[in-house]
């Protein structure tokens, strides 16, 4: 038994099943991602005046990264009309740096990872906060991590700035967050009411960053895994079956354009407004 | 053009290389054939159908009995849960409230979908359209089994510390983050991931659906020659396409607000039985959940039901012996429900305070929303008249669905006007409305379509006596059940309280439930647990005619006209043994001057090359 239309298209609708699939798919990964967007808004619109995180992101990393992802929206493109003129030689130069910048992509973004799991803010029982970082770069301390861990105080070198109120620093505030520095300072266990590092528990602002970025993050690494099998083992098909060969990269590099569009949007949302 | 012709000649080569003998694993339990995976979906949901009646029926002793030990099964739900969850062997109120969770979760997601979308669809729209299997089958395969995890994943959630979830099917925070905050892996994380689980495997199947629809039809069956059933089908696999992400997405944030602390629908200056506010980042919006939830709950609500009232179309159409009436209307029906469906669903939070001139939006959407429902239950009325009517149990059934699901649609009104939702909201009458919709509603369309396919299945025939019996004691006891839910309701009983609203009781000094009211969950309860005893006609029936029932004598025992009944029965891998070739509309009975009173879909009109 043969399912019909795996390789040609049929006739009255002009798809091969993949195709059809493959949007469906998309279509419901539209409504996965457009209600986390939603949620942002809505978190965003429902925070108190003042509250929402701003400039945390280090944009020209973001930019970077924006560029990596656009690169390889382009030669997973050539790849796919390298392959439809024959040109195995080609698709596969192409497909290789699609598979390079997604790595480079997901590399980059854990190091923006790592940046933000040790930087820290502190909330002081006299009320007032800074952010910073602590003395030896520990990653993920909370509030409770200091009793645990017995501390009488800890060596905090704080920003030039606090993200809620850039202005009043506005000497500082063209300094670039995290290179800039203060003197540090000695901060007593006592004194402080909360300390969180910049992880999802921080804020709805950076939980709804890390939930969206990381599911990102997973479809950048699955889109890539997929490219590299059809590159890799699943090659072998463009000698059996050349046509549904073209149709598994036509697909793949579908869901690639998702994806990078998805980044399209998530940059602008969250590194710059 | 060499390429194609050597990749058609290597396609026969790996077709012959697959006649060897699949073995059990290959046949069984990981098969790619639609029939297969359809009948593993089947039963695998009869089964969730009868563990959560189950669940149900020792909750009803709770209400009817409250603090009273359980029969039978008392010391065994002790032994199980503990004298904590079990005091005495009753039923305590953290165990009903799981139960009550659970309840909903089940029949709702591992019971009625699989069964009317992941079985019913799968084993029959391809035959009727005339395919030789799903689109893509090892999605399909691996729909079921992200399907059967998600039910593991559910059912062990009962006996982890602390119990399965219990801050109801609709687990609205902050209460879903804080009712098991004692344990990380707690019921409620279980119930997320089996959701996820569930939510992939109608993702998988609702792609396959669709691709299937759209790119398998045989030749000559257009859009408008598609039986009803399969239009149902389409629009459902739409709804769960397009409808369920978000509350994966939401289900994803409730994990993280579970298990990495995040605040996503817990706001600011949240306390639990004290006076200093929890230690959370704070300003989330528990709206926020409540409005991804009800994305997805309120299409849910027509992917339980079409599927039902495409089963009852064929059923009326094959057994009234005439054309269904106003097809055209039903097909375009059900596409203006599939689209309304997406746009009402704050119907359900009127009581949020989320403000007026939403309210006014969300409530004439949901009066907009009943044209599409009363034109299709209109034509399906009206295709019984003048029918010469064969009164076989699928009939019964198809013919008892109308008026019931006719209730449950004309009391949810009430329930749509917000002035009247506040009243009723949360009480016994949202419970006894949607059960009508979906109990005597969908699981009557389900019953229908068993006792109509079975033949085709396998090949023999269901009792019709112990099958009429079923129906009847089914009928009697639905109504029995669900009916004096409704004055409990308008009465302000609130739902999800393990004594049955013992707890507000009138008294000589305050005014509260009166006892006739309360009463009433003693009938109830022995209402469900008759219906329970009346399914056991049906559970032997299903099982003993598989070996002894009366075999069928053709293909097409029902005189049907559509596809399905063209292929062997039952029929093989790859469905038809020879190219189908559709002709003319899905019901053509009793056509002036024809031979017989059906002209199968496949039959060439005469004088007609095509």
């Amino acid at each position: 038994m043969e399912i019909p239309y795996t390789d040609k298209a049929r006739p009255d609708t002009g798809l091969f099943n993949a195709k059809v699939g493959i949007w469906l798919f998309l279509a419901s990964e539209i409504m996965l991602f457009g209600a986390l967007f939603s949620a942002y808004i809505l978190l965003r619109v429902g925070a108190d005046p003042g509250t929402w995180p701003q400039g945390l992101l280090n944009i020209p990393i973001g930019t970077f990264n924006t560029a990596v992802l656009i690169t390889s929206s382009v030669t997973v493109v050539l790849g796919w009309a390298s392959l439809k003129m024959g040109n195995f030689g080609a698709y596969r130069k192409y497909q290789a740096i699609t598979i390079l910048c997604a790595l480079g992509f997901l590399g980059i973004k854990s190091f923006e990872y790592k940046d933000k799991w040790t930087h820290y803010e502190v909330w002081k029982t006299d009320g007032t906060r800074m952010t910073g970082h602590i003395e030896g770069s520990p990653w993920f301390w909370k509030t409770e991590t200091l009793t645990k861990l017995k501390l009488e105080s800890i060596k905090f070198t704080p920003d030039a700035t606090h993200y809620n109120d850039p202005k009043t620093h506005a000497a500082d505030a063209k300094a670039d967050h995290g290179t800039a520095h203060k003197e540090a300072v000695e901060i007593k266990t006592s004194e402080i009411k909360r300390l969180s590092a910049f992880v999802p528990a921080h804020s709805t602002f950076f939980a709804i960053y890390f939930t969206i970025t990381a599911l990102h993050g997973l479809h950048v690494l699955c889109g890539a895994l997929v490219i590299a099998y059809i590159l890799g083992p699943g090659a072998k098909m463009w000698k059996t079956n050349p046509e549904q060969y073209m149709n598994r990269v036509e697909v793949s590099g579908l869901f690639w354009h998702f994806v990078d569009l998805v980044w399209i949007f998530l940059f602008p949302v969250v590194y710059l407004l | 053009m060499d390429a194609t012709k050597h990749a058609g000649h290597h396609h026969d080569v790996h077709s012959d290389s697959h006649h060897h003998e699949l073995n059990f694993w290959q046949k069984y339990i990981f098969s790619t054939d639609h029939k297969v995976i359809g009948i593993q979906y089947g039963v695998m949901a009869l089964i969730f159908l009868f563990l959560g009646f189950c669940l149900m029926m020792m909750m009803r002793w709770s209400i009817a009995y409250p603090d009273t030990p359980i029969p039978v099964v008392g010391k065994l739900l002790l032994s199980v849960f503990g004298p904590e969850a079990m005091p005495n062997g009753a039923m305590g109120p953290d165990l009903y409230n799981s139960f009550g969770a659970m309840h909903g979760t089940i029949m709702v997601f591992l019971a009625i979908v699989p069964l009317a979308f992941g079985a019913f669809g799968n084993y029959v729209v391809p035959l009727q359209i005339g395919a030789p299997d799903m689109a893509f089958p090892r999605l399909n395969m691996a729909s079921f089994q992200c399907f059967f995890l998600g039910g593991v994943v559910m059912f062990s959630s009962f006996f982890i510390p602390g119990g399965a979830a219990k801050s109801g099917w609709t687990s609205y925070s902050p209460l879903a983050t804080f009712a098991e905050r004692g344990y990380d892996w707690n019921g409620q994380t279980f119930w997320l991931i089996g959701m996820v689980l569930l939510i992939t495997s109608s993702l998988l199947g609702a792609v396959n659906f669709i691709a299937t629809i759209i790119q398998l039809r045989a030749p000559g069956m257009t859009w408008m020659r598609m039986p009803f059933f399969c239009w149902a089908q389409f629009i459902t696999a739409f709804l769960l396409l397009l409808a369920f992400p978000p509350l994966e997405a939401a289900g994803i944030m409730q994990l993280m607000d579970n298990l990495a602390g995040t605040s996503f629908f817990l706001p600011s200056g949240l306390m639990l039985g004290g006076t200093t506010p929890v230690p959370i980042s704070g300003g989330g919006s528990p709206l926020l959940w409540q409005h991804l939830f009800w994305f997805l709950g309120h299409p849910e609500v027509y992917v339980l039901i079409l599927p039902a009232m495409g089963i009852v179309a064929e059923v009326i159409a094959n057994n009234t012996r005439k054309p269904i009436w106003g097809y055209k209307s039903l097909v375009y029906s059900v596409f203006a429900l599939g689209f309304l469906s997406f746009i009402v669903w704050a119907h359900h939070m009127y009581l949020t305070g989320m403000g007026t001139k939403i309210s006014t939006f969300f409530q004439t959407t949901t009066m907009i929303i009943s044209i599409p429902s009363v034109i299709i239950l209109t034509c399906l009325f009206v295709s019984l008249w003048g029918g010469s009517i064969r009164f076989n149990t699928q009939m019964l059934f198809a013919l008892a669905f109308l008026p019931m699901f006719g209730i449950g649609g004309l009391t949810g009104l009430p329930l749509g006007f917000n002035f009247a939702d506040l009243h009723l909201h949360d009480t016994y009458y949202v419970i006894a409305h949607f059960h009508y919709v979906v109990a005597p509603g969908t699981i009557f369309g389900l019953f229908a379509g068993i006792y109509h396919w079975y033949p085709k299945i396998t090949g023999r025939f269901m009792n019709e006596f112990w099958g009429k019996t079923h129906f009847w004691l089914s009928l009697i006891f639905m109504n029995v059940v669900f009916q004096p839910m409704f004055l409990q309701g308008m009465h302000g009983m609130l739902r999800r309280m393990y004594n049955g609203g013992a707890t507000y009781a009138a008294t000589a000094e305050q005014i509260g439930l009166p006892q006739a009211i309360l009463d009433l969950n003693k009938w109830v309860s022995h209402g469900a647990w008759f219906l329970g005893l009346a399914q056991i006609p049906f559970i032997i029936n299903f099982f003993w005619s598989i070996q002894k029932g009366k075999k069928v004598t053709s293909d097409n025992p029902w005189d049907a006209t559509t596809v399905e009944w063209q292929t062997p029965t039952p029929p093989p891998h790859g469905n038809f043994s020879k190219p189908i070739t559709v002709h003319r509309g899905p019901y053509e009975y009793s056509v002036p001057g024809h031979a017989s009173d059906f002209t199968p879909q496949t039959e060439p009109v005469k004088g007609s090359k095509h």
